[in-house]
């Protein structure tokens, strides 16, 4: 099995990087350097004002790793990745069953039950832990809107469902999201998604922590030759990347919003490492964005079974697993997409 | 043939046929083609100039290729032998690391190499060595018909796979236990996505 590899994250503004031999040089703005070996990243995430030498961009294209620029508060800005490589014939089918109704509603429909049954793993799971703290009515009515999908979902269903039961369960879901944070402080009240900017700070952390995941899926499905800008649930549209958003949802709800419920419920994050905008929107100061940067690595250095493959492996490595399934369904060695069930 | 495929897809082939259109019609990931091909690593010297010993001139590396096998690729070694008519006589040796026994398709392997020569060359090579294992030990290979005619075959075979350009179904046996590609190839997974799928939304 291939190696869970770690991602650099530069935070600190004014950050050169630069190439020496197989080593990543991080030169921070008082001067100070540090080395890393190129063989034991996966990828390089820079926020903010981080400047790269184009000899280091060149060097990680050519190993494979995938280089993103965000903007300070984790809006995506530009990936720098290396030649084209994989397999044109993975791609063309890729291509082919993106035109094709009948297929492309195929794969939506797997990972809109990926996505389905794992909001629904959480919900029942917070339901059985903190019966007491949750408005239990709500709940309950949440997971049987997701129960009916659910059911829906056992059979084909058209292009235009799947993408309809994708909003409707996504409402359902958030409608009762505010439950699933047992934190005290208002300041982590939620009460619906809104992005671009968050106006609160579960937005903040939630968009964050997506942007976070959307560079690991979106690697993750370079590197098995799959071009995530083409999905199945999601359109085309130019600048998104509808294939790497189609594998982000199943990971979504048990991956990136338990994440974001943890730190907050363990009290993790503050409410002073918020800082509200006149505009009302919210951002992280530096060191909250850290917490949740660490936070995030060593969740991806959880052991977990695939609940497909059966075998153990890192949650981080799961990116890859199912990047490959998509690419084994695509090339039809599979007869359709599994997607990652938790349980 | 319009295709040249290289002498190690044909022993990948020779291994499992679906390990080879992996790495050869999936493209799947460099990093795995690289230690699936580590079994055949050998212990090849520097392609430097032929040397001699006793009376045998033995080059190393030697670039090979056949138009009708559709194969191109290097012998680790190609001695040349003086010939009963006074010609030499090329003897290709291929040396094995790992596994303690020759198989068939290190076999058919050699073989091919040695019809590689026969065509580039025009002349005959009748037989050739495998070295291997711990203490080294060398297995003569003679080319007679049967090999040869298997090694058309599974050729042809090779080239038919690739060309239609679709991979063969998982067949889980023992060779998967060694197999650098299995995390991709999942020999065991059941092809049967749906009963999964349906599992994952019962209540």
């Amino acid at each position: 099995m291939k190696k869970l590899l770690n991602t650099l994250y530069v935070t600190s503004q004014g950050t050169y990087l630069s190439k020496d031999g197989e080593c990543v040089v991080v030169r921070a703005e008082d001067g100070v350097k540090r080395r890393f070996p190129v063989h034991v990243l996966d990828g390089i995430v820079c926020f903010g004002n981080v400047l790269c030498s184009p000899f280091l961009l060149g060097h990680c294209g050519e190993k494979g790793l995938a280089v993103s620029f965000l903007t300070e508060r984790g809006r995506y800005l530009a990936g720098v990745r290396g030649p084209q490589s994989g397999n044109v014939l993975l791609r063309r089918a890729q291509y082919r069953l993106a035109d094709e109704a009948e297929a492309s509603s195929r794969l939506a429909r797997a990972i809109i039950a990926g996505k389905i049954a794992n909001s629904r793993a959480v919900l029942r799971r917070c339901l059985r832990d903190h019966r007491n703290r949750v408005d239990a009515l709500a709940m309950n009515g949440a997971i049987s809107m997701l129960d009916a999908c659910a059911e829906r979902l056992r059979h084909p269903v058209s292009l235009d469902e799947a993408r309809g039961m994708e909003g409707q369960a996504a409402n359902a879901y958030f409608a009762v999201f505010d439950n699933l944070i047992l934190a005290e402080d208002r300041t982590f009240h939620f009460e619906g998604r809104n992005r671009r900017p968050p106006l609160d700070a579960v937005n903040c952390l939630l968009s964050f922590v997506y942007t976070l995941l959307a560079h690991d899926v979106r690697s993750a499905l370079e590197a098995v030759g799959l071009d995530p800008q083409v999905g199945f649930l999601h359109r085309d549209r130019p600048g998104r990347p509808g294939l790497a958003l189609d594998i982000m949802e199943e990971f979504r709800p048990f991956l990136a919003d338990r994440l974001v419920l943890s730190l907050i419920n363990r009290g993790e994050v503050r409410a002073r490492g918020f800082v509200s905008k006149e505009s009302g929107a919210v951002f992280m100061d530096e060191d909250t964005r850290k917490t949740v940067l660490t936070a995030w690595q060593k969740r991806k250095q959880e052991e977990v079974a695939h609940p497909f493959l059966k075998e153990r492996i890192s949650l981080g490595l799961a990116f890859h697993v199912q990047a490959q399934l998509m690419a084994r369904a695509i090339r039809n060695d599979l007869d359709g997409y599994p997607p990652y069930f938790w349980r | 043939m319009d295709r040249t495929l290289p002498l190690s897809a044909l022993q990948h082939y020779l291994y499992c046929p679906r390990q080879c259109a992996l790495i050869h019609v999936e493209k799947v990931w460099e990093e795995n083609r690289f230690t699936a091909e580590g079994r055949l690593l050998h212990l090849r010297a520097d392609a430097g100039n032929p040397g001699r010993r006793g009376g045998v001139i033995q080059d190393r590396a030697v670039p090979l290729r056949s138009d009708r096998l559709g194969l191109y690729g290097v012998a680790d070694v190609v001695e040349m032998r003086p010939g009963s008519d006074g010609r030499e006589v090329p003897f290709p040796v291929e040396y094995k690391r790992g596994s303690p026994k020759v198989e068939d398709w290190d076999r058919a392997q050699l073989c091919a190499q040695a019809m590689c020569l026969e065509e580039m060359l025009g002349v005959a090579v009748p037989e050739g060595a495998i070295f291997y294992g711990k203490p080294r030990r060398r297995e003569r290979v003679v080319f007679d018909a049967r090999l040869r005619e298997a090694v058309e075959g599974y050729c042809r075979d090779l080239h038919a796979m690739v060309e239609r350009a679709e991979t063969p179904e998982a067949v889980a046996g023992k060779r998967c236990r060694n197999c650098s590609l299995k995390s991709t190839c999942m020999p065991s997974a059941s092809r049967r996505v749906e009963n999964y799928l349906l599992k994952g939304l019962d209540p």
